[in-house]
Parts: C-alpha cells; structure tokens; sequence
C-alpha cells in the first residue's frame, strides 16, 4: 500500500533541486498536496494539461514540487493569474491552491468575483486558522477568542466561514475535507476538478507550530485527532440539531448546483464571429 | 498550443485610408494588429475608450476580453494569459497604474511579455480625472519595489500612438519584459486624420519558442544576448514560475551567484541594447545653442515653438525621446556639449530635468517650464521662455 502510493507520488514529484520541502514536521499541508496529486492521478489528467497556481504563504509552496504548469504568484493574486491562463489556454484543467490568509484577506475580492463569475477553476483554501509562514498572526479564520501573535488577548474579530463565503458567492461546487480524512480528501478533490464551474474545496489543516502553539493545542497528532472528532459528515449533520453542531464542522460535499459557466459562454460569442465569417466567405465563393 | 492564434486574414482597420480618430483608438487598433488577443482591464478615465473597443473587437479575431474586479486582478490575468500563449495587454490611469505595481515587479521578475498603456491624468491620488498631466514618468521608472530595468516609451500624435503600441508588443515580446506606453489625456482623446500602414508591413516580432526538449529547456536560460526563448503552458515543458528571486530553471534559490546572475539579467537585457532602445526625434539641432528637451504632447508645443524661434534668428532645436526609458543618455550627452541652454517643457514639476541634470558635467543652464494646472503647455510659453532666457 505504501509503495503504491508513493509512486503515484513520485510521478508527480519534481525531483530537481526542490527538496526538502519548506514545511514543519507534521503539517497537514502535505497530505493535501499528497490528496491533490492522487485526485489527478485517478483522474488521468495529462501532466502537461494541468495548470496549479498558488500565491504567497506555506501553502502556496505547494506548486513547486509538483511537475505541472506551475505558476507561484504575488500575495492573494493566484485565482486573478489563474483567470488569465485559464482563458488564454482554455484547455488546461487550472487548480488554484493557497491558504486562508491569502485566498480571504488580501485575495477576498479575487476569490468572491471568481465565484461569481463561475469561471472553470478548482480552488482549494487550506485552512489552518492562521498565517503561518510570518509567525502566528490571526487570519479571517482565526475563530473568536482564540490566540494569535498579533491577538495577544484573544481574536476580537468575527471569522468567516469559508465555504459559506464560497456558496454565497456563486461557487457552483462546494467541499469541505480535512487532511484526516485524505482518502476522502482525494475523492472530494477529484469531483472539484471534474466539476465545469468554479469549484471550491476548503481543506481543514493543522498548524501546530504556531495555532497549537498559542493556544496550547498539543502536537499534531493531537490537533489532527480533533479534525476526526470534530468533522460530521453532511449526510449525519442532516440529521443532526443545531445545538448538536455546535463546535462541529460539516465535511463531504456541500453544495453543487450547475450555471453557465464563463469561458464556455465566452467561446460562444468567438463561435458566432466565425460562422458569420464563414458564411461570408461561402457567399463570396459563390 | 495556445487557443488563442492570430489571424491575420481579417481586416482590423482599412489600410491606406485616411481617417478621423483618437488616440484611444488608434492604440486599440495597434494593439490588435500586433496580435494582442487578450485584455483585462477596470475602467478608468481616461483610459476606457481602448477597453470599449476592444472588447467589440477583440471576440472577433478569437481573443479574449475581461473585466476584472480592479486593476490589480487586470493586470494579473495579463500575465497569466501571456503565460498561458497569448500577446496581452491593459490599459489604465495613473491611479490604477499605481494598484498595478505590484504584479509589474512580478511580470519584470518572471520575464512575463505584456503591454501597459497608461493615459496619464492630473495626480497624485484621484487628481484631475479629465485633464492631462505628465507626473507618472519617474513611477513608470521606479514604481515598483526592487531593482529593474523597464521600457517606456512616450508617443506624442495619434500616429504615434498606433505605432509605438505596436512597438511596445514587439519590445516586450523581444526582451520578455512588461513595457508601459504613457499616453496622456490630450493623446487619448484628441482626434486626428490618420492614415494606417498594411498590416504586412508592420515590423511584429514574437519571442521565440524553445529549440531543445522539455528535459533540456531552462525558462530563464542566461543567453549571450541576455533574451531568452519562451515556452509557454501548456506545451509540454512544465516550467515554473515564481516571484521569487530563482536560478536559470525557474526554481527559488538562495545561492549567492545565482541571485547575482538572476538581477544582472534583469539589468542586461535591457542595458547591454541601448542601441536599439533609443528612439529619438531630433530637429534642428544641428547649430542650435538652445536644446527643448520635450516628450508626448509637450513635445508638439516645443516644436511649433521651435518654428516660430527659428525664424525670429533663435538658434533651437528640439530633442524628442519616444523611448524614455532607458533614458538615451548617449544622445542627450553628445547634445549637451553644443548647447549652453536646456529648457524642458513638462506637465509636471519636474522630473524628467533631473535625468538631463544627472548628465550635466560642465556649467550649463538647465531650467525647466513646468505647468500642472490640466492644461498643456502652449508654444507661446516656449517661446518666452526662449526670450526671456536671452535676454
């Protein structure tokens, strides 16, 4: 078992100058990026058809080490980059994946009009409750009350809910996962990929060393054993209360609706300028 | 491939016709017969002419228009889409040319081809929406963080404006390089007859792709002429692309040479061609004791100015830079040595003087005649400035 995962790993792996990875022993991040490269190994993407862009952060490392189109950008900028290439190149299966910081603070208005527009992108926001990379400071995740270098006495802000932000925003395909369940990760990924429209999956994810740190969380065994405890999948919470939720989170598949999706009705308009061209040319022919 | 081609067969203007129109328009049409075939823009005044008609145009030859939530997002979907193949560019105003900085410094970092054309207004902040200026010369130089070499060029007709957008796409696609066309808010909207060349005679130029295969290609290769080939996604050789400083592959690096070698690319592309990247308009200069240094639509103040100075026995003559960044120091210098008065006419309160300052190397008059009012400066100014000094 885990010498077939490990080449699937490795045939998307760039070997070349990349390792070791940026990442702190135990984060989740890479079980995300080991998620995301099997979800495009069952789907049989081709290697050279598949596009990841990140934009600044720990997560955002991820492109990297991954042997795609890979395009590492300026801070919360990557879905802006990935619409370019998107409709420049239409062709390419194009995964936005960054954190919370940077897809929600400084990317928030990138993220909400790229939903709207219902443009065929995959984005997936990794979600570890804080900025990582810079040392602790809290993120629009971070929750109420909880620490963060820079809420010394406590988060006094509101949070968002990123899915919520997603659904409300026009995503036509929404999931949440987290980096214990990663088989199911995988799975979600995989129809986020397949899904025509822009699909979102937020990823629960772990960052012992600054979130467990502060708020005196433990190691990342014990903040991964949280995500198992806490994660109630969507089916259950159907049945669940509200009450019975409180302190829970909802993972699988959340909401998936289908709309005109953007380069799509783009190319319609490209289309109707060459059948007119056409016809014109028959017309002088005859 | 990329989806979006070129297609030449369809006529983007009549060539050869005289014709009524703006200098929006006439970089609307020049940046489409380049091969530009994507635009991502915000509206902005006095910008948002070349944003109508494009995105009329543009989803007739095959290419793409956008509307992007601000001009940090226009900007970086241009990069993303000549990432992904296609020529691109956006257009805007000195606000949203300020927003836009931040992915420059990306595009110049990554060797990203795109075309800038900012319709320069009255700043700074919002300023005067409808009324020209010239103050976004020194940010077109140093707008962005870092260590740079951009291009810049200054058109100053309507002619011009069609013409130098085309040699913005053929610059940036040569040296990999974002290159910035500064219009200003007289260019954009004044209307003048134009007659546009053939298409076929347009001189087009595209970075070459890779020769060797995927396995051999390095996207940043250190060339003995410092300009690189380009693959794009897409194609099968799957490079990466970062913001951070890396070495010949596209990879991050911390290695001292490498960085070293990375930042003096950046410096030598542009710098080791001077030669090419000059493009100045010289008249009468030849026995003139009085240089007007003028550039975009200054420069058509200056040389009415220096018609009338010429017959009232004023020996002038009038330098015009069309690319002003690189600054041509080789020509201003040789200049400088004839002449004992510079005057530099601008719609700022200085900045341009103080690259032809920085020449300076014996006692030398160099005044400027600045308005920042929102009106041009007239020929008339020029003149009494002339008179004035000589008197």
């Amino acid at each position: 078992m885990a010498e077939q995962v490990s080449n699937v790993t490795h045939k998307y792996l760039r070997p070349k100058k990349t390792f070791p990875n940026v990442w702190c022993p135990g984060c989740g991040i890479g079980i995300a990026m080991g998620a995301l490269i099997r979800a495009i190994d069952t789907l049989n993407l081709n290697k050279n058809e598949v596009s990841v862009v990140s934009g600044i952060g720990c997560t955002a490392r991820i492109p990297v080490y991954l042997d795609f189109n890979t395009l590492h950008t300026t801070h919360g900028r990557a879905i802006a980059f990935a619409t370019g290439v998107k409709l420049a190149n239409p062709k390419l299966n194009v995964i936005v994946i960054s954190g919370d910081g940077d897809l929600l603070a400084i990317g928030g208005n990138h993220f909400i009009h790229a939903a709207r527009r219902n443009i065929d992108i995959t984005c997936i926001l990794v979600n570890n409750y804080i900025y990582g990379m810079t040392g602790g400071q809290y993120s629009p995740t971070t929750p109420f009350a909880k620490n963060a270098s820079t809420a010394p006495y406590g988060m006094v802000e509101q949070s968002f809910d990123p899915s919520d932000l997603a659904k409300s925003s026009g995503a036509t395909f929404v999931a949440r996962g987290t980096v214990y369940h990663a088989s199911q990760l995988s799975r979600l990924m995989n129809q986020a990929i397949s899904h025509n429209g822009f699909s979102f999956v937020e990823v629960i994810s772990n960052c012992h060393t600054q979130y467990g740190r502060l708020n005196r969380e433990g190691s990342a065994v014990k903040m991964i054993q949280w995500q198992k405890e806490c994660a109630v999948s969507s089916s259950t919470a159907a049945k669940m209360t509200k009450e019975d939720l409180e302190g829970k989170f909802v993972t699988g598949k959340l909401h998936e609706v289908f709309r005109p999706e953007y380069v799509n009705e783009y190319q319609k308009i490209i289309d109707r300028f060459n059948e007119e061209d056409e016809k014109e040319e028959q017309l002088q022919e005859s | 491939m990329a989806e979006i081609e070129t297609k030449p067969k369809k006529t983007i203007y009549k060539e050869n016709i005289p014709r009524l129109m703006q200098g929006n328009e006439a970089c609307a049409l020049g940046a489409l017969a380049a091969g530009c075939r994507f635009f991502a823009g915000y509206p902005i005044t006095p910008s948002t002419e070349i944003a109508e008609i494009l995105s009329r145009q543009l989803p007739r030859f095959g290419g793409k228009f956008i509307q992007m939530e601000d001009e940090i997002a226009s900007i970086a979907a241009v990069i993303g889409a000549s990432i992904a193949g296609a020529k691109a560019m956006t257009s805007t105003s000195g606000p949203g040319y300020s927003l836009m900085q931040e992915n420059l410094g990306y595009a110049y970092m990554a060797e990203v081809p795109c075309v800038i054309v900012n319709v320069m207004r009255g700043g700074p902040s919002t300023g005067l929406p409808t009324k020209v200026a010239q103050g976004d010369v020194m940010q077109s130089k140093w707008g962005t963080h870092g260590d740079y070499f951009p291009i810049v060029i200054v058109p100053s007709s309507v002619k011009e404006c069609f013409d130098y957008t085309v040699k913005a796409f053929s610059l940036s696609e040569e040296y990999r390089i974002p290159v910035t066309v500064l219009s200003d808010e007289v260019l954009g909207h004044m209307r003048e007859i134009v007659k546009l060349p053939p298409q076929e005679e347009l001189n087009i130029v595209t970075v070459p792709k890779p020769y060797e295969p995927p396995e051999w290609y390095k996207h940043f290769e250190i060339t003995p002429d410092f300009r690189s080939p380009m693959a794009s996604f897409g194609e099968g050789y799957r490079f990466h692309l970062t913001g951070l400083t890396h070495d010949e592959y596209g990879f991050p690096t911390s290695s001292r040479t490498e960085i070293v070698r990375k930042l003096e690319k950046l410096r030598l592309k542009t710098m080791r061609h001077l030669d090419e990247l000059t493009d100045v308009r010289i008249e009468m200069m030849d026995d003139a004791h009085i240089m007007i240094f003028a550039y975009g639509s200054t420069a058509r103040a200056a040389r009415h100015a220096i018609r009338i100075a010429r017959k009232k026995r004023f020996k002038v003559g009038l330098i015009q830079p069309r690319i002003i960044w690189p600054f041509p120091d080789q020509i201003v210098r040789e200049y400088l040595e004839q002449v004992d008065l510079v005057i530099v006419p601008e719609l700022n309160q200085g900045q341009i003087i103080r690259e032809i300052k920085r020449l300076r190397y014996r006692h030398l008059k160099i005044i400027g005649l600045n308005r920042f009012d929102g009106e041009l400066i007239t020929p008339q100014q020029i003149l009494d400035k002339i008179k004035e000094e000589r008197h």
